[in-house]
């Protein structure tokens, strides 16, 4: 046997398990048949036709972009703030402030929902589209703090200087200086985030009232046997979304290290 | 080396204090620059040199005293409107932009016409030997070249100071030599007040007009290179910059003219009250002088007065120099000697006697 042939195995049923179920989506998806499963009965777009003029889907796309794009930006405009105190500014019990902020990412998810849920019921505010967002917020939040700190952290404090020594003020050197060279982490943080939030179900289903998101929306059509290929079909469109995002923001992150002269030290694709 | 008289003050430090916390970083700098000088602020580091630097260009406030920049007191005076500029150790390039845009920042300002802007960026870049380097991408450039962007920048704006916080410290050695005559000749042509920060006491000396050798947030001794070398105020000052050999004495005698001494394989000498160093300290009286005032007399040379006996006890040969660390006859600890190495010189072997020349006019009294 080859020298690492082991794991070399190891790693192909690693990804095999792990990509298998996305490659059966868009199978599934062409196939010519309402019930899900092999031999394959031929191909069809017709999933996709049917997916075009189901009115309740294009709502619940709506309400899905409406909460991610408020996310996205409310989120990283946060992350802003928040990794810029964290990576320029000491000040008392910064760590234990960091942390909590942090904390969202390993906190169950379904605990988060149902406290935030109490919460807004308990002091009155209706469940719609914005208490889904503030939700989204909190999940997402710590994930913008990640990569912008990552930006901030890269950007030498005697650029900043060296800005001010050339005569320049607080605002026009973080509108020359500072945002230019943050801006990949930005838009990073931006693309990630609103997919976060275009996929998140718990908060989404706990928070929402009587409008659905996207996930919510798939996850009630599964009641329905005969829907199931049209949501394969939507998944499809999900999977390719995501990945295009997530690697768009990628190589904006790559970029941003480029252009200060790094070198990359991980990232998320 | 020039004599720098009758030039005004450019900067003057008034008893300056800075705390941070509990941390006396300036302990009451009362010191002036000139206009025109090259000055280097010298010191190991923690010893207050570059904090002192950053309260010129107003990164740092202090905490008492006052910082005045030709004339004015810049307490109020935020950094972005002081008479100087900086050169940052990291360099501080904005990776964001073309060479020829770093260069230019400081002249969004500036009411001159876009085109009259232009031709002071590809003269400030000629300067410094960028030419034909604009519209490179600043992240691509190498060390030097970063280097040579950003005093463009600075001097473009021609500041009443330059400040330079240990510019060549990231460079090669070669690269370091170059740089440093580079920065004679540039301070020369533009006779702007140079302030530099450096640790490497070698750099001071070739580069400035004056030194201000610092420790523990205080200025030790500001002289210019020759005074700093021959005559350092202490024996820290001595040990800091180059080699000083400390050889126990005794003081025999004092006069107001003259101080007789005896020291182990100089034996009897006297020296001049002004050979004496400034400040007494705790540790036991010694002569100290300075590898090069001691000479290997050879055989076929003639005795002279000052002479002493010595044994070789390690040799480190440089090509162009040898050092020895030799032991004059009944003295306690070596003495670092260099000796020129020209033909029909033979560099001796360790164990060797050797005749050795002094004079006692290049000893300096520490007690």
């Amino acid at each position: 046997m080859m020298k690492g042939g082991g794991f070399k195995i190891y790693a192909f049923v690693y990804l095999l398990f792990l990509y298998a179920p996305i490659v059966l989506l868009p199978i599934f998806a062409f196939n010519n048949a309402a019930i899900i499963a092999f031999p394959l009965s031929g191909f069809t777009t017709k999933w996709f036709e049917i997916l075009w003029v189901e009115p309740q889907l294009w709502v619940a796309a709506q309400n899905s972009l409406i909460v991610g794009v408020s996310t996205s930006i409310l989120s990283t405009t946060l992350g802003v703030f928040a990794a810029r105190a964290s990576t320029r500014y000491a000040f008392p019990g910064k760590g234990g402030i960091i942390g909590m902020i942090m904390l969202p990412l390993v906190l169950p998810e379904i605990i988060l929902a149902v406290a935030l849920l109490v919460l807004l019921l308990g002091i009155g505010i209706p469940l719609s589209l914005f208490t889904v967002t503030l939700g989204h917020v909190l999940v997402c939040t710590p994930f913008s703090i990640a990569i912008l700190s990552a930006a901030f952290q890269s950007l030498d404090k005697s650029l900043e200087e060296a800005s001010y020594d050339l005569g320049e003020n607080a605002i026009t050197t973080f509108w020359l200086v500072i945002l230019p060279l943050v801006m990949p982490g930005i838009i990073s943080s931006l693309l990630i985030t609103f997919t976060i939030s275009l996929d998140e179900f718990i908060m989404a289903f706990f928070l929402a009232g009587t409008d659905t998101t996207l996930p919510v929306y798939i996850f009630s059509q599964f009641r329905f046997p005969k829907s199931v290929p049209v949501i394969m079909a939507l998944g499809t469109i999900l999977v390719l979304l995501s990945i295009t995002l997530l690697s768009i923001a990628e190589y904006f992150r790559r970029r941003g290290i480029a252009k200060s002269g790094g070198s990359d030290t991980g990232g998320f694709l | 080396m020039t004599v720098q008289t009758g030039r005004p003050d450019m900067i003057e430090f008034k008893d300056v204090q800075k705390h941070y916390g509990d941390y006396h970083a300036l302990r009451g700098i009362t010191a002036t620059i000139r206009a025109g000088e090259f000055f280097s602020l010298l010191g190991p580091s923690g010893c207050g040199k570059t904090t002192l630097l950053r309260t010129i260009a107003g990164f740092e406030g202090i905490s008492s005293g006052a910082v005045m920049i030709d004339g004015r007191n810049m307490a109020d005076v935020p950094a972005n409107q002081r008479p100087t500029n900086m050169v940052f150790q990291s360099y501080a390039i904005f990776p964001h932009l073309t060479v020829a845009e770093n260069v230019g920042f400081g002249l969004r300002k500036d009411p001159r016409s876009k085109e009259d802007k232009a031709k002071a960026v590809v003269e400030a870049l000629d300067m410094v030997g960028l030419k034909g380097f604009g519209n490179r991408a600043a992240h691509a450039l190498s060390g030097g070249q970063r280097q040579r962007v950003a005093l463009a920048r600075a001097l473009i704006l021609k500041p009443k100071v330059l400040l330079l916080d240990e510019p060549l410290s990231a460079l090669d050695k070669k690269m370091r030599e170059q740089m440093q005559v580079e920065l004679i000749r540039l301070q020369r042509q533009v006779g702007i007040t140079f302030i530099l920060v450096t640790h490497d006491q070698e750099e001071a000396l070739v580069m400035s007009d004056r030194i201000a050798v610092m420790f523990d947030g205080e200025i030790a001794q500001l002289d210019d290179p020759e005074t700093l070398y021959r005559k350092p105020a202490s024996r820290r000052v001595a040990n800091f910059i180059g080699t000083m050999n400390f050889l126990p004495a005794q003081i025999l005698s004092e006069t107001a003219d003259m101080i007789e001494l005896e020291a182990p394989g100089f034996g009897r000498f006297s020296v001049k009250p002004d050979q004496s160093a400034g400040k007494k300290g705790d540790e036991p009286t010694a002569v100290g002088f300075r590898p090069e005032t001691l000479t290997i007399l050879f055989d076929d040379q003639k005795p002279v007065a000052r002479e002493a006996q010595a044994t070789v006890e390690e040799v480190v040969y440089y090509g162009d120099m040898t050092y020895y660390d030799i032991r004059l006859d009944g003295a306690p600890v070596a003495m670092r000697l260099s000796m020129r190495n020209v033909p029909g010189r033979p560099v001796l072997d360790i164990g060797a006697r050797a005749r050795v020349a002094w004079s006692a006019e290049a000893l300096v009294l520490f007690r």
